[in-house]
């Protein structure tokens, strides 16, 4: 009995989740495999066939591969100053995690309110004499502008994620260890990559993958910003749900981002694995 | 060569003092303990020489060179920590290597220092192994062969043998004293244990309260304690401390006793525990506790209502409650003064 509590009070949660997420999760998997009652891929071929999928592929791709390393860069950058404080440490910790407790939608508004013609950026160029009229930053023709927007969201929305977690993870690291390296000769920047880089590989590990699974996810930013002239995969998910009523095609959409956030995570584990026996 | 010299070495953390202006000499390959109890400023003097910690006033030279303002990497040192601080994400041999590396010598040198020193603390086995699958006793070696391959001038220990087990802490003494002595470094040695301290100082510096109260070889430190803390902190059981009231005649009396004793208004008679044997005449002392230890039996007792402790041969049945008298031998009485706790000479 006492051996089988544990289980019996996980059991709730257990049948929770498979009830309400593997269950509806299979109906994707089947959804996305079949057409009219029958087994076939041509959700997936009619996905691949549109003119947007690559874009909305690869937009996605490159929006992960350009907010993720610099979010990483500055999260390692900032938990490396507030790990040094030590006065004021929880104070900053909460300012600088105050962009968490926005939603994305929320977050691309605040954004849009930045960027739209009568935005504060026009207004501030405006009023510098920078431009003589307000200009169209979000439109079609300048979609960098669209996507540089969106990173700029992104990275100012869910940089703190990371930094929390590395923050943590910073934290479980023996001081010993750097002062070892201190006195064997190390470099601050050495100290950083040859030791505090390689003991944090579990942390990095959690944050980089959390938070590559939301790059692959992102969606309300992206409306929020430049409506549907920036195609990414989870808004032509949403697209072909909803405006085309196609649910094979968008569940075959939900496989791709599946597919990719599987994919990554494993690569993510691979390169980050600290062998048995050398944890801290 | 590597003469350590301290001087006027101070440091605050807030209104906390951890050490109070200490001057010290530690000559070239000499090893040296500061011996103390936790809190008395023997890790942060040790810091400060390693470069860890800044001194709020004074100065440290090592060789020639004023090294105070030098971060650790260029002061000619090495380490070895209480909790040893091997590299969880590094090989065994890369731990060793560690500081080679960092001084980027070649990969022959590298390896040819490490093979060497893993040898010297019998760890050559052990090179392809992490950290994570070393006993604590094979962590203290890497720990220390990673310190000897550096070839410093001088290393500096910060209790490194306190985590260890009582057998394996022997062990282990005996052969961190024969390495030291081959690798003809000088070493500055922080512990708590004064058993180690004895054991393995060329000198010992006794700290209490931020301050150096007393640097001499081990057999002076333990023979004529330069202050009552150092007779109190040092020897298992510590000194006796008996007071003394000056007679008539000149003469100290101690517990109804007459003994020869210093010219000064006021002293406090000490003895340590064997110094004494039974005698027609001596101390009376009532037993309280007998503690047979093979060789000695060890008496706990009262004299003149202080507590007091004696060794003696065990060839003697002694039972408690009974009163023995006990003689000191003379010329291993010391005498205190009580306003200063300094021995008086």
């Amino acid at each position: 009995m006492a051996r089988a509590l544990p289980y019996l009070l996980l059991l709730p949660a257990s049948l929770f989740l498979l009830a309400f997420f593997f269950y509806p999760f299979g109906l994707v998997v089947v959804e996305s495999l079949t057409r009219g009652g029958e087994w076939t891929t041509e959700n997936f071929s009619r996905m691949t066939g549109h003119w947007k999928f690559s874009q909305a592929f690869w937009n996605t791709v490159w929006l992960a591969a350009i907010v993720v390393p610099v979010q990483l860069i500055m999260a390692l950058t900032m938990a490396s100053v507030v790990q040094k404080l030590k006065t004021g440490r929880s104070g900053l910790l909460y300012i600088f995690a105050i962009p968490l407790g926005i939603s994305d939608l929320a977050a691309g508004l605040i954004w849009l309110a930045i960027f739209e013609q009568s935005g504060f950026l026009n207004s501030i160029l405006h009023a510098m004499g920078v431009i003589d009229r307000p200009q169209l930053f979000l439109g079609y023709q300048s979609l960098w502008v669209i996507f540089l927007a969106v990173c700029l969201a992104e990275i100012w929305r869910a940089t703190a994620i990371m930094m929390v977690i590395i923050v943590a993870g910073m934290g479980l690291i023996p001081k010993e260890y750097n002062e070892a390296a201190e006195v064997f000769g190390a470099s601050r920047w050495q100290r950083f990559t040859k030791v505090t880089l390689p003991l944090l590989r579990p942390s990095l590990q959690t944050a980089l993958i959390l938070r590559i699974l939301m790059a692959f996810e992102v969606f309300a930013v992206v409306v929020a910003l430049g409506g549907t002239t920036l195609p990414v995969l989870m808004g032509e998910t949403f697209q072909w749900q909803f405006q085309l009523q196609d649910r094979g095609v968008a569940a075959a959409y939900a496989m791709v981002i599946l597919g990719l956030s599987v994919a990554f995570s494993l690569v993510v584990l691979r390169l980050l694995h600290v062998p048995k026996g050398a944890r801290i | 060569m590597a003469e350590i010299v301290i001087k006027g070495v101070a440091k605050s953390f807030g209104a906390f003092t951890a050490l109070h202006s200490v001057d010290l000499t530690i000559a070239d390959q000499e090893f040296m303990v500061l011996l103390g109890a936790s809190g008395c400023g023997k890790t942060t003097l040790l810091r400060i020489i390693a470069g860890l910690e800044t001194p709020t006033h004074g100065e440290v030279w090592i060789g020639d060179r004023r090294v105070d303002h030098l971060p650790p990497r260029e002061r000619g040192i090495a380490m070895v920590f209480q909790n040893y601080a091997v590299f969880p994400h590094l090989t065994v041999f890369e731990n060793i290597a560690f500081g080679l590396r960092m001084a980027k010598l070649p990969q022959a040198e590298v390896t040819r220092r490490v093979t060497r020193t893993a040898e010297l603390m019998h760890i050559e086995q052990l090179l392809k192994r992490y950290s994570g699958e070393l006993s604590g006793g094979q962590r203290q070696r890497v720990a220390v062969a990673r310190a000897l391959a550096m070839e410093p001038d001088v290393i500096l220990m910060d209790e490194p043998l306190s985590n260890l087990d009582a057998l394996l802490r022997l062990e282990m003494r005996a052969e961190l004293k024969g390495v030291l002595a081959e690798s003809k470094t000088t070493t500055i040695y922080v512990t708590h244990d004064q058993v180690e301290a004895m054991s393995l100082a060329d000198r010992i510096s006794v700290m209490n309260g931020g301050y150096i109260v007393q640097a001499d070889r081990p057999t002076q430190v333990y023979r004529n304690p330069a202050a009552r803390f150092v007779g109190s902190f040092i020897g298992n059981p510590p000194m006796n401390f008996l007071p003394a009231k000056r007679s008539e005649n000149g003469r100290w009396q101690v517990a109804g006793q007459d003994f020869e004793g210093p010219e000064t208004a006021a002293a406090e008679f000490a003895i340590r525990p064997e110094d004494m044997h039974p005698a027609e005449a001596g101390l009376e002392a009532e037993v309280r506790v007998v503690e047979p230890l093979g060789p000695h039996t060890l008496i706990t007792a009262q004299v003149a209502g202080q507590p007091f402790r004696a060794v003696l041969e065990s060839d003697r049945a002694i039972t408690p409650g009974e009163v023995i008298t006990l003689a000191p031998i003379p010329d291993r009485i010391r005498w205190f003064d009580p306003e200063t706790q300094k021995a008086i000479a």
